[in-house]
């Protein structure tokens, strides 16, 4: 549990960052009135942006606990006094994940270049980039699926085997998050297609998209060194 | 630099008010209708879990009379009354019910900041509770594992639900989780966003401080018991074996092998420690407001409070294993944990404090409200101190598993925050109906509730010091270190168990009852400072405030302030105003005389 307790030192590093911040050491009793000197006011960073970040946080959590349970049963019987040999049963991971890897990378700047496009104002090279970056995510879904009928055909494709198990569970609730962020993104991209449509309409939802798709990749690459360092 | 209230910028459709009963009742997107909507589920579905602990009492205390309870039925009954109380109820009634009226209100905003999302955390909380009582129709019943759901007994052939019923649990709780996540993260990002001009958050009522906490613990506490349910669901779906040892069942072997039933534990309890504060936090807010609108006095120690409150949700990360001791563990971890445990009663003692000098020297108005969270404190106090021997290792082992663990819990986390739920629920009915709940029956309600729940509780932290287990169905004359006065105390316990349920049926007859025949309650029939009680309309319509928000002048607990003609002054009321006195800021006003 140790990385999902260190995650919770981060959040309560965060909330103490948030207390200095946002100065809960007022003496709210002593001030009245309104204006700038009245410290604590909303953020400026906008609603979804906020509920983004804060799903963020969630998805972290879930993730780190995911990786403490990935780690506590590999190390389950291991210890000094482990009764019996471990079953865990490292597997070979595809080389199809290195492909993958570069998709998704490739994604994530695709979503990059597309938030700078609409921040410019331009509107074709806005379609164009969302367009390759909502193909590229494809191919790295598509490619996780073959990596997992690679890995069927390895022999090391039992239930049975935890290593074999928690490889397709952290790369299928990785995906899950990825087709999530797909439906914004057809959301996003049948919007701009619409003639009426004006680039300031769906800026915000690309901006968030590109948010949203540099984290999944950070995850993604967390989990793909801590798949191929054990 | 101007400030515009989002509360305005991202509410196109609070202008918009639903015309079809459709759009304005059932699927509808305000707050006020979903927190109903909530509420409504919550008790009801708690109200199932009422009926399963009263037979489960009936068992325990009258073992020869109810040949229809089997040992199965028993610890079917357990489970889904521990499940059901502490997530589908109370959770979802603080945070879904009481954050869903309570947040928008009390910082001016028209609605949730995502009102769609809103109202799908509703319907898909609905989903979960539907799931869970799906449960109780299929082939061998819902699970009987115990509300820990423990494995590998969880999935075993011998335990009741051991197929259909434990993949409906899980299930239901991963369906709850999704609500929860989205109901959470309207409830965060409208606190942090959507308050009105001058709502600082040093000036948010300790409810909204409460329920913010809670919330940032479900949202990253929740996803442990996500983990869980999904990894559980695959071991026994799928024969993974993540949690699963190897291991015989019924003298066969199993295909499991190698899987550790401790992590589940480790997971398990990494949600279900914080989850007790996800509970008790919005109580604490609450019952602070409460207390201080009803002795018309301001609270003491705000900012302490504030900062007991974020203290108290960081520290609860750390103390899970203390729900483990016996579970087996290096003992330096029971010592850190322990200790962390120990630590956590600081800022709780804090906040007891608090409330107690809120009432010295108080106006203290003894309404039904004010008897319920009396009646908390009271209660918290108990249950909170035999939570300091639990926290210790070498006393809980002995105590584990007995019927002392069963009276704390029920103190610390079932009776206290139900006070104050009910002490809630008189509080805000009037804004939420426009009615009053009538007072002699909430009078009558709150003593034979609080009397009643000491009538159970009190005798069983007894039977727990005598060391009789918890989770037996029956116990034979044959456990001869259990003496007859146990036997007869396990009689009276379920007396009284019968009698505390059937008093709530006082309190469900004045709900529905005084929702025609109630006096009306007018905007502010507690003469409260907060916001909620400044809305232009009772019951409030759609987008709250009419065609201007509020805009705030000072903090939420102005009450007696000396020198004002009346005992409170609003938060929206300006400086200079006739209202507010000439008082000048930073006064001692503590006193009511």
């Amino acid at each position: 549990m140790s990385l999902t307790v260190a995650f919770a030192a981060l959040a309560t590093g965060i909330v103490v960052w948030f207390i200095i911040v946002r100065r809960l050491t007022t003496r709210s009793w002593e001030v009245q009135g309104v204006g700038p000197d009245v410290p604590g006011s909303p953020t400026r960073l906008g609603s979804a942006k906020v509920g983004l970040y804060g799903f963020l946080a969630v998805v972290t959590s879930l993730f780190a606990l995911f990786l403490s349970a990935y780690y506590m049963r590999m190390g389950y019987g291991h210890g000094a006094d482990a009764p019996a040999p471990t079953d865990w049963n490292a597997i070979r991971d595809p080389g199809v994940l290195w492909i993958n890897t570069a998709l998704l990378v490739l994604a994530s700047i695709a979503m990059q270049w597309t938030r700078t496009a609409a921040a410019r104002g331009e509107m074709p090279r806005t379609a164009a980039g969302l367009l390759v970056a909502g193909a590229l995510t494809v191919g790295f879904l598509s490619g996780q699926v073959i990596a997992w009928r690679a890995l069927d055909g390895s022999g090391y494709f039992t239930p049975s085997n935890p290593a074999a198990a928690f490889f397709v569970l952290l790369t299928a609730v990785h995906g899950l998050h990825l087709i999530g962020g797909l439906f914004v993104w057809l959301r996003t991209a049948v919007r701009l297609r619409t003639r009426r449509t004006e680039l300031i309409d769906v800026l915000r939802s690309i901006e968030l998209c590109a948010v949203y798709w540099h984290y999944l990749l950070l995850v993604w690459l967390v989990l793909f060194a801590v798949l191929l360092a054990t | 630099m101007a400030y515009v209230a989002i509360a305005d910028a991202d509410h196109e459709h609070a202008g918009h008010e639903p015309k079809s009963f459709v759009t304005r009742y059932i699927w509808s997107q305000d707050h006020k209708i979903i927190a109903i909507q909530y509420t409504i589920t919550a008790i009801a579905i708690g109200l199932v879990a009422l009926v399963l602990s009263v037979l489960m009492r009936l068992q325990l205390g009258f073992p020869d009379y109810f040949s229809f309870i089997t040992p199965e039925d028993y610890y079917q009954y357990i489970t889904m009354h521990g499940m059901i109380m502490v997530i589908y109820l109370l959770t979802a009634l603080f945070l879904g019910g009481f954050g869903n009226l309570l947040i928008p209100l009390m910082c001016g905003a028209r609605d949730m900041v995502f009102p769609y999302m809103n109202m799908l955390s509703y319907w898909v909380y609905l989903l979960a509770v539907l799931v869970l009582v799906a449960s109780f129709f299929v082939p061998g019943g819902p699970t009987g594992a115990g509300w820990t759901l423990y494995p590998p007994q969880a999935i075993l052939e011998g335990t009741p639900g051991a197929t259909w019923g434990i993949i409906l649990m899980l299930v239901s709780l991963a369906i709850f989780i999704v609500a929860f996540t989205m109901g959470g993260l309207n409830y965060v990002t409208t606190i942090l966003q959507a308050r009105c001009r001058g709502m600082t958050l040093m000036r948010m009522p300790l409810s909204v401080w409460g329920i913010f906490m809670a919330t940032v613990l479900g949202l990253l506490a929740f996803p442990a018991l996500f983990v869980s349910a999904i990894m559980m669901l695959l071991d026994q779906i799928v024969g993974t074996s993540f949690f699963m040892p190897a291991i015989s069942s019924l003298g066969e072997s199993t295909n499991h092998s190698g899987g550790s039933p401790l992590l589940f534990q480790h997971l398990f309890w990494f949600f279900g420690h914080p989850e007790v504060y996800i509970v008790a936090l919005p109580a604490f807010g609450i019952v602070s407001d409460l207390l201080s609108t009803h002795a018309r006095r301001n609270i003491f120690g705000y900012r302490m409070m504030v900062w007991a409150i974020v203290a108290i949700g960081t520290l609860s990360f750390v103390v899970w294993a203390h729900h483990m001791y016996i579970s087996g563990m290096n003992p330096y971890f029971g010592f850190f944990f322990a200790t962390t445990t120990l630590i956590i009663a600081v800022p709780t003692a804090i906040k007891v404090y608090n409330w107690v000098l809120t009432l010295w020297r108080g106006d203290i108005h003894l309404t039904v409200p004010m008897l319920f969270a009396i009646g908390f404190i009271f209660t918290f106090v108990n249950g909170g101190l035999t939570g300091l021997f639990l926290g210790n290792v070498t006393v809980d082992v002995p105590l584990s598993a007995t019927y002392f663990v069963v009276a704390h819990f029920h103190m610390v986390m079932g009776v206290s925050p139900i006070l104050v739920v009910f002490g809630a629920i008189y509080h805000w009915y009037p804004k939420v109906t426009g009615r009053m709940l009538n007072d002699t029956l909430g009078r009558i309600h709150f003593w034979l509730t609080f009397l009643g729940t000491y009538a159970i509780y009190l005798p069983m932290h007894y039977l727990g010091i005598m060391g009789v287990p918890r989770r037996y169905y029956a116990y034979s004359d044959a456990i001869d270190f259990i003496p007859p006065s146990a036997h007869t105390l396990n009689a009276w316990i379920s007396t009284a168990a019968v009698f505390v349920a059937v008093v709530q049926l006082i309190f469900l007859y004045n709900l529905v009852v005084s929702l025609f025949r109630g006096q009306p309650a007018g905007g502010n029939p507690w003469r409260a400072t907060t916001l909620e009680w400044r809305t232009p309309d009772t019951p409030p319509k759609h987008g709250n405030w009419g065609p201007q928000l509020p805009v705030v002048y000072r903090w939420a607990y102005d009450y007696s302030v000396p020198g004002a003609p009346e005992d409170f002054v609003p938060q929206d009321v300006p400086p200079g105003d006739p209202r507010a006195g000439n008082a000048p800021a930073g006064r001692d006003h503590g006193s009511a005389a």
